[in-house]
């Protein structure tokens, strides 16, 4: 098998992936996590500002999920027909809450009517929340393992069998996560009484987070054995979950400082590790599968050809640089708190 | 109902919905540039009202193309998990090189695009445009490979047996280049320069009945006439190439176009007509040995019919692929007697008094949109029974794990979701028309930041 840096390209495309999605999450979060907060502000004047914070970067963060999407579809494409499917209903569920979140985003601003703003405040705040919280339900079940038969089957119930504790957890998890996240986010970019505002709430997510998490994380120790089993044979990995929570317990610490800055960057960060944890417990599988472990979906029997693999490593040698520069410019361009003018939302 | 035939009805809907918005996108993108650097070139001004106004249009089509666009990408996992397996080598890659190459550039410069005019420089902004426009045309080159292999597979080779079958590559830059990659993009980019000349002719031809925004709608209407005069005679040139390739490469294909069933020599081409599949007959008007004529460049040739396929390796919809495929040409050719008669209406000095005209192109913004959805419609319909034509069958391709039930509520609910979006769409679209390219300020709340800050301190 060909290798590169010493790892075989599943691995490599499996790290790929696995980068677009935390890219995704951290970008996505965000604006997610501030569209949760959305009711909270009162004033017509603050929910203007906080939509026009997020207004020239949101579309662009999505596109994370795209390419991240079609870099499941491409290098493991069993994994994602798989998922996919048996996933069914909170997929098609994040299809139309996303759909509804951009439309609210849009045409909130084109009419001046009270009712008319209200009613998209309102689709645009529960939309933000539920996406969030399917995201994380998806994790979840990834985490726990589907009931995957032979020739990659799912033999589960495909209406709701998705719906089962540790997900929801997980789900609640993902959205306290972005809300802290999201929070910290528009403090960097609002000033007066909206940033007071959010030095509250901020607090209040902190806490959301953690009691949630701690929730996350026993139920994971006590009723899914096989989440802890890397730790065991291989304590190193152990680091992960550690450097994780460290980058978790400085958000508080720069928050009280108001140093939103490093805040931000470590709310990304511990975003990132979690999802680290994720590819930690699942390397080198993609899925497990409850009935038997003779049917997990691993980086091996769901790759694609190694000649795809390798094209596709080289696409995103030369495409990562320009996804980097683009998005660079547009931050750049966009940095400081929000200023108004006619093209705002 | 059976789980097949719902799949395919929602992955036409949805697709079809989405099929509304890309074109106008890139169509809008191209006439935006070409606004956009006649500012920059003459530095008058109507010229960057153009280019704002059509924006705003712009990010409207272009925001909805976006989310009904991952509608469709999410929909190849859940609804087609089969032919996602099957496919996934080659199918994988093209749609990862559009999401890096295509709409990461195409999202990256749209916030500058829509947000940045007071921001940046004005070539700052042009360059923009430029990126979002380019973007625009990359995402249609992926998304028509992919679709293009399935139609005309090359490069590749089938591993496994079964349930394990599945497509690899061996030569990307073949599978890139199949047989009908190169005809069929250009066709769909120009068509969708059609429908984007168009909607400006229609917009512009409009306010000029109104007797609204004249010198702007001149200078507009002037650039999207050009645009559409050589687009409409380029979409002939390709569009016979295209019909040239599915002779020799889908011959099924071309025979349902025709509703042609028996081999013959010379071949009769319809203008229109109504197959009849039982009787294996066409009614109709004809031009006599015109499809020998147009595929071979004689009267005399042989043009294989349906009946030299096996009754399993036809399209079964043959009146319906016939339909589609004639409305679209017959497009074609009103589009280009309607865009020359304006160049020379034009060039007479009477484009923008004669009402009539003015009329035929306000209503014209229709016919591109018919065309080209008639145009998909007709090339996917006339591929069946195949999803990837010769090798893997629609009835094998579809998710075992989802029930009829699932898609039946998954599609009942976008049928409403985007009867919503469509009407907001509509309703937008004709407010933003209403109110016109110049803007008077219409927003009078413009919070300031910088003043609530101070009244907050002062609070204190
Ligand atoms: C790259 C892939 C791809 C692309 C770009 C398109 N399609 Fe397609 N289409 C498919 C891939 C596909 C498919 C997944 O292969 C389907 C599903 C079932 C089938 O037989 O083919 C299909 C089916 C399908 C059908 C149903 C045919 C039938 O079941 O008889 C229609 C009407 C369309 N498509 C229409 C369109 C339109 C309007 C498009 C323009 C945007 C389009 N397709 C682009
Ligand atoms: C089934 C096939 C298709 C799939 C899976 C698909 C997928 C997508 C996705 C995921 C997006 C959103 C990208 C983003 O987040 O920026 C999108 C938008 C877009 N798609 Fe499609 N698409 C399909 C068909 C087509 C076709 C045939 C065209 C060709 C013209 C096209 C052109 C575009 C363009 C130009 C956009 C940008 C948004 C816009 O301009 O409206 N798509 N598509
Ligand atoms: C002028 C005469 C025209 C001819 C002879 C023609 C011919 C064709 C043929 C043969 C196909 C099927 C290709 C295939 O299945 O591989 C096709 C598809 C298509 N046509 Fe046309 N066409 C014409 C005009 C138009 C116009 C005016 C539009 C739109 C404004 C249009 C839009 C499309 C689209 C979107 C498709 C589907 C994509 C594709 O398969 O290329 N066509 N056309």
């Amino acid at each position: 098998m060909e290798t590169l840096f010493g790892l075989d390209y599943p691995t490599l495309w499996f790290l790929v992936v696995g980068g677009l999605f935390s890219g995704y999450a951290i970008l996505d979060g965000f604006d997610f996590g501030a569209g949760a907060w959305h009711l909270f502000f009162r004033k017509e004047e603050s929910r203007r500002i906080a939509l026009n914070a997020i207004g020239p970067v949101w579309d662009g963060n999505e596109v994370w999920l795209v390419i991240g999407g079609g870099a499941l579809f491409a290098g493991f494409p069993v994994m994602y027909a798989t998922l996919f499917s048996a996933m069914y209903t909170p997929f098609m569920l994040f299809l139309v809450f996303i759909i509804f979140r951009a439309i609210s985003i849009e045409f909130r601003s084109k009419e001046p009517m009270k009712w008319w703003r209200k009613m998209w405040d309102f689709v645009y705040s529960i939309s933000s929340i539920v996406l969030s919280f399917l995201l994380g339900v998806v994790v979840g079940n990834v985490l726990q393992g589907l009931k995957v038969g032979p020739d990659f089957s799912y033999s589960g119930d495909s209406f709701f069998g998705f719906l089962t504790p540790f997900p929801v957890l997980v789900g609640i998890t993902t959205l306290a996560l972005f809300m802290t996240h999201g929070a910290i986010y528009l403090l960097l970019k609002t000033e007066g009484r909206l940033y007071a505002k959010l030095t509250r709430l901020l607090k209040g997510g902190i806490v959301f987070f953690l009691v949630a998490f701690a929730f996350a994380s026993v139920y994971a120790l006590v009723f899914i054995p096989h989440l802890t089993e890397v730790f065991k044979e291989n304590p190193a990995w152990f680091l992960v979950p550690v450097l994780a929570l460290l980058s978790i317990a400085n958000v508080p610490r720069l928050a009280s400082r108001r140093k939103y800055g490093y805040a931000f960057i470590f709310t990304s960060l511990s975003t990132a590790f979690m999802f680290m944890i994720v590819a930690v417990n699942l390397y080198p599988n993609l899925l497990f599968s409850t009935l038997d472990p003779e049917y997990h979906i691993t980086i091996y029997n769901a790759a694609a050809s190694e000649k795809t693999l390798g094209i596709m490593l080289l696409m995103a040698a030369i495409g990562t640089p320009l996804v980097i520069t683009y998005t660079t410019i547009v931050y750049y361009t966009f940095r400081g708190k929000v200023k108004m003018d006619e093209t705002s939302y | 109902m059976d789980v097949e035939i719902i799949a395919r009805i929602q992955f036409a809907f949805t697709v079809a919905f989405h099929y509304i918005y890309p074109p106008l996108s890139i169509g809008l993108g191209l006439l935006m540039v070409i606004m956009e650097s006649l500012f920059l070139y003459t530095k008058n001004k109507e010229y960057e009202i153009l280019a704002r106004f059509w924006t705003k249009i712009f990010a409207l089509t272009f925001g909805i193309g976006v989310v009904t666009g991952i509608v469709m990408e999410f929909e190849f996992g859940t609804n087609w998990a089969t032919y996602s397996k099957y496919v996934g080598d080659i199918f994988g890659s093209a749609l990862a090189a559009e999401g890096i190459f295509a709409f990461a550039l195409e999202s990256g410069f749209l916030g500058i695009l829509i947000f940045g005019w007071n921001r940046v420089k004005p070539w700052v902004h042009l360059v923009s445009t430029i990126g979002v426009f380019l973007g625009s045309l990359f995402s249609a080159v992926w998304i028509v490979v992919a679709n293009s292999w399935q139609q005309t597979p090359a490069g590749y080779k089938i591993v496994g047996e079964g349930m394990h079958a599945r497509a690899e590559i061996t030569d990307f830059w073949e599978m890139v280049f199949n047989p009908s990659s190169v005809d069929r993009l250009t066709h769909v980019w120009i068509g969708a320069f059609l429908a984007g000349a168009f909607l400006v002719l229609s917009v512009h031809a409009f306010y000029l009945l109104k007797n609204r925004h004249v010198e702007v709608s001149k200078k507009a209407m002037k650039i999207a006439l050009v645009v559409a005069a050589v687009f409409s005679l380029g979409q002939l040139f390709t569009g016979h190439h295209s019909a040239e390739g599915v002779a020799k490469n889908q011959p099924a294909k071309l025979a349902a176009l025709e509703g042609h069933f028996e081999a013959s020599a010379p071949a009769d081409m319809y203008l229109f007509g109504w197959v009849d599949k039982e009787k294996q007959e066409v009614t109709g008007v004809k031009v006599p040995g015109g499809l020998s004529l147009l595929l071979h460049g004689d009267q005399e040739s042989n043009v294989t019919g349906l009946n030299a396929f096996p009754e399993d390796e036809r399209p079964s919809q043959v009146n319906a692929v016939f339909q589609f495929y004639h409305i679209m040409v017959a497009i074609g050719m009103l589009l280009i007697v309607l865009s020359l008669v304006g160049i020379w209406a034009w060039w007479r000095g009477r484009l923008f008094t004669s009402k009539w005209l003015l009329i035929a192109f306000a209503l014209a913004v229709i016919l591109p949109q018919i065309a080209n959805q008639a145009g998909w419609f007709a090339a996917e319909m006339g591929r069946q029974p195949w999803v990837v034509y010769g090798l893997l069958r629609t009835s094998d391709a579809f998710s075992q794990a989802v029930s009829a039930n699932q898609i039946v509520f998954s599609l009942v609910l976008f049928f409403i979701v985007y009867l919503i979006l469509f009407l907001l769409f509509i309703y937008l679209l004709t407010k933003k028309i209403k109110h016109g390219p110049y803007d008077p300020k219409e927003e009078t709340v413009r919070p300031n930041q910088k003043e609530m800050a101070h009244l907050f301190e002062s609070k204190k």
